[in-house]
């Protein structure tokens, strides 16, 4: 979309900060803070360069803009943030959140989910994402007062709608599952990855023993000396190439992370919608209801059984006044009821339409986005095989020449 | 050979010739006959005067000068020994299962093509069983007891539960064996030795173990050095390096070794995750719609992946693990050649010094001194001469070894790199 925010302006976390502060109950505590940099993208035909503005967020902050976000826009499948505690760990890699190799994952993931809003049609034109972006103080506030936690829907209430709703919309349903399946299925990918890694660098590692082992038979070696000398140094070589090579593939596991996390953000755009449902079914039921019980009482004609119908032939029928004021009442009541109920069809039907839009879309993203990460990926393993070779072929060498 | 064989120069340590040998003014002519093997050296007389010399009937000794270069020289012999004048070969294969009432075992076909006279025939082909090559290992070790002798496979299983008679075992077996006979036709005494000869031709080797057993019970045991009694008063420098130089040799090997085990071990459970990992991808790809042509690709990629990495772990073991096996036996039996040489110097200063505080001049005794001091140097000599060969076959054995498995390796990458 040419109007995103993305294309006016240069976004980036350019840096992450170990500060020390005290939090909302007055506790020392340690925490990260990134650098947010944004510049304007004017034409910089002339060579001028628009001024950089910076500021700093903390992790607490982008998880309070996310939720902004989910709860003023439930039928956009919102990014989703880097994860907060490290997971899918293999054995080397940290699980420390202060760990700097985690921290600079994070920053990567952080600068990210800010790009993805920005290029979002939609959700770039928030004020709020743009203050996030430009103003430093006075932001929460400025959150708070949109009062949006008042929108939020409970989870009780929509875990309630998911069980009892009847009809909704089957591609919703569909989509529930998918993104239920695709959760599940990239987790397990996730797990094994982190198992063969660990594996792998087993693998590489006890060959850096013979790198040793061959310098001290080197030592006792008139002619074969020198070739395994050498070739022992390229076991050293080959056994330390597995640290960068799976630095790199941490890079491929985030990717699948994000996806693993937009999941979750589709299934809240299906619960929403479900809820929407509900809240209309619920909505049609009590009409239903009322416009019978009008009927009834108008008719004096008790068609279903009642509490009322039958206290009322035990206890006598009430007056002709009472039963005109009840009729009136209830008129009332269907006529708003109908009212909302027209408003809250067209609101479904909005929301559907705009939510599949945006669904569209999404999967587009997504298709693009991980055929590149997997091609990345298998780059990325034709490298290592590559790399393999190279050192393989230098130790046949060395073997070579004793 | 009609004529004495002439003494072996001994370029061997400068203390016993700095010893006063007790018939020196005469040594040149005493040493001749004292050269020939005495009895209770268990050779036939016919390999004996061929046991100084080549093939092609040159004594040992005109090539090398009194000096340390001896070793130099040897290496040379070697080299003369090569493709073109070899005219001795054997192989093993064909390894058959038998299946009798008191056991079962696998027999080898032993194949021999020759053109040397001490051979009736041009070609034989016999079958042998493991106990076959012991035996044959056991008699050259008594023969031939200042030679290294190559190493045989373990007799027993080692390590877990491997069959003893599964495609694996068998084969490597069987390469085993076949190195160790093509080890013995290289060398150029012990390819003569009569026992080998026999092992190659006798359609009923049994026959002739027994027979042999006999003829031992008779005369007595054979070359039996006697411990107790004789410590050496100073190895000499040489050897003692040989001595370390082995020692260090095996403990590395030994490490090359473990690692080599760890290493394979790591790979299999690689292996294990490896074999999860691909299936994920394609459980993923019956998901998606447009992106599970790409998942179903990564999937059978990694699939390619698993079979490459097992043909890699089961070429190292049973190429690479065996080899270095091999040379551990192989250092192992050297040491002990080395520790029978030191028992035989010792017995021969002993026994000079012995001489030197009698002042008579006993007839024995010079010749049981003379004896000690032939066998000494012999050994000295065959055993630097060995040294030599081992040392060069077993740099290119490691050469072939290593650079298979850098091969292999490569290979394995090639192929992952394809898919």
């Amino acid at each position: 979309m040419e109007d995103c925010l993305a294309k006016k302006m240069e976004i980036t976390v350019s840096e992450a900060e170990k500060r020390t502060g005290r939090n909302a109950m007055n506790i020392q505590e340690t925490y990260t803070a990134y650098l947010i940099e944004t510049r304007a993208v004017e034409s910089q035909s002339e060579g001028q360069c628009a001024p950089v503005e910076s500021l700093w967020r903390r992790y607490s902050e982008f998880e309070l803009l996310r939720n902004y976000l989910s709860v003023t826009y439930p039928h956009i499948v919102v990014p989703p943030l880097p994860e907060k505690r490290a997971d899918f760990v293999w054995h080397k890699l940290s699980a420390d959140n202060m760990d700097p190799d985690f921290v600079e994952r994070r920053r990567i993931g952080l600068e990210n989910f800010l790009l993805r809003v920005a290029s979002h049609p939609v959700l770039c034109q928030d004020k709020i994402f743009y203050a996030f972006l430009m103003q430093e103080g006075g932001w929460k506030e400025m959150v708070n007062e949109t009062g949006f936690h008042l929108k939020a829907d409970s989870r009780l209430k929509a875990l309630n709608a998911t069980f009892r709703v009847k009809n909704p919309d089957k591609r919703f349903t569909e989509l529930k599952h998918y993104s239920d399946e695709l959760q599940s299925v990239i987790s397990h990918l996730l797990r094994v990855r982190a198992r063969v890694a660990d594996r792998l660098y087993g693998v590489y590692k006890v060959h850096g023993n013979y790198g040793r082992v061959f310098s001290e038979w080197s030592a006792i070696e008139k002619e074969m000396g020198d070739g395994l000398q050498s070739a022992g140094h390229h076991m050293d070589v080959y056994a330390a190439s597995i640290d960068d090579i799976l630095e790199e593939e941490e890079h491929y596991a985030d990717q699948l992370k994000e996806y693993l996390f937009y999941a979750e953000a589709l299934r809240a755009v299906c619960r929403k919608h479900e809820l929407m449902q509900y809240d209309l079914e619920m909505a049609a039921q009590d009409l239903t209801s009322k416009k019978q019980q009008c009927e009834e009482l108008a008719t004096g004609t008790v068609r279903t059984f009642s509490l009322k119908g039958m206290t009322s032939k035990l206890f006598g029928q009430e007056t002709p006044e009472q039963r005109e004021a009840k009729i009136k009442v209830l008129e009332e009541q269907i006529q708003e009821g109908e009212e909302q109920l027209k408003s809250k069809n067209l609101e479904g039907r909005d929301f559907v339409k705009s939510a599949w839009a945006d669904i569209e879309r999404f999967k587009e993203q997504k298709n693009h986005d991980l055929k590149e990460a997997l091609i990345s990926y298998a780059v990325m393993q034709i490298s290592m095989c590559k790399k393999g070779i190279q050192v393989w072929t230098n130790a046949k060498e060395c073997f070579s020449k004793m | 050979a009609a004529s004495a064989p002439k003494p072996l120069p001994s370029s061997g340590p400068k203390s016993l010739r700095e010893m006063p040998h007790p018939l020196a003014t005469s040594s040149s002519e005493e040493m001749g006959p004292a050269l020939t093997p005495s009895p209770d050296l268990l050779l036939p007389r016919s390999i004996a005067d061929k046991d100084l010399s080549l093939p092609n009937g040159t004594p040992v000794d005109t090539s090398s000068p009194a000096s340390s270069s001896s070793l130099l020289n040897r290496l040379q012999l070697d080299d003369d020994l090569d493709v073109e004048t070899r005219d001795l070969f054997v192989t093993v294969d064909d390894p058959k299962k038998h299946v009798c009432t008191m056991e079962t075992y696998i027999t080898y076909r032993v194949t021999t093509k020759t053109t040397r006279a001490e051979f009736d025939l041009p070609e034989y082909s016999v079958r042998r069983r493991y106990q076959d090559f012991d035996w044959l290992r056991n008699k050259l070790e008594e023969s031939q007891p200042t030679h290294l002798i190559p190493p045989l496979p373990e007799k027993f299983v080692v390590k877990g539960v491997v069959d003893r008679f599964s495609e694996e075992f068998v084969e490597t077996r069987r390469k085993a064996l076949d190195k160790f006979l093509k080890r013995i036709t290289d060398h150029p005494v012990l390819s003569f030795n009569e026992h080998f000869n026999v092992f190659l031709t006798a359609k009923d080797l049994n026959a002739y173990k027994k027979q042999g057993m006999a003829l031992l019970s008779k005369v007595g045991e054979s070359v039996k050095y006697v411990t107790g009694g004789y410590k050496l008063r100073s190895r000499p420098l040489e050897f003692a390096a040989i001595g370390d130089y082995l020692d260090t040799f095996s403990l590395k090997l030994g490490t090359i070794d473990r690692i080599a085990q760890r290493i394979i071990k790591e790979q299999l459970e690689y292996l294990v995750e490896l074999r999860e990992y691909g299936p994920v991808y394609s459980t993923w790809g019956g998901l998606e719609v447009e992106l599970s042509e790409p998942l179903e690709g990564v999937s059978a990629c990694i699939g390619n992946c698993c079979t490459a990495l097992e043909e890699l772990s089961e070429d190292m073991t049973e190429d690479f693990l065996p080899v270095l096996r091999e040379y551990i036996l192989y250092a192992e039996s050297m040491k002990n050649v080395l520790k029978k040489r030191d028992q035989v110097q010792a017995e021969y200063e002993a026994k000079l010094e012995a001489v030197a505080l009698k002042r008579e001049d006993r007839p024995k005794v010079p010749t049981d001194v003379e004896k000690c001091q032939d066998r000494v140097e012999c050994f000295n000599a065959d055993l630097k001469a060995d040294m030599e060969r081992w040392q060069n076959n077993k740099r290119q054995d490691f050469r072939q070894l290593l650079m298979g498995m850098a091969d292999k390796n490569i290979q394995y990458y090639e192929k992952v790199c394809v898919t």
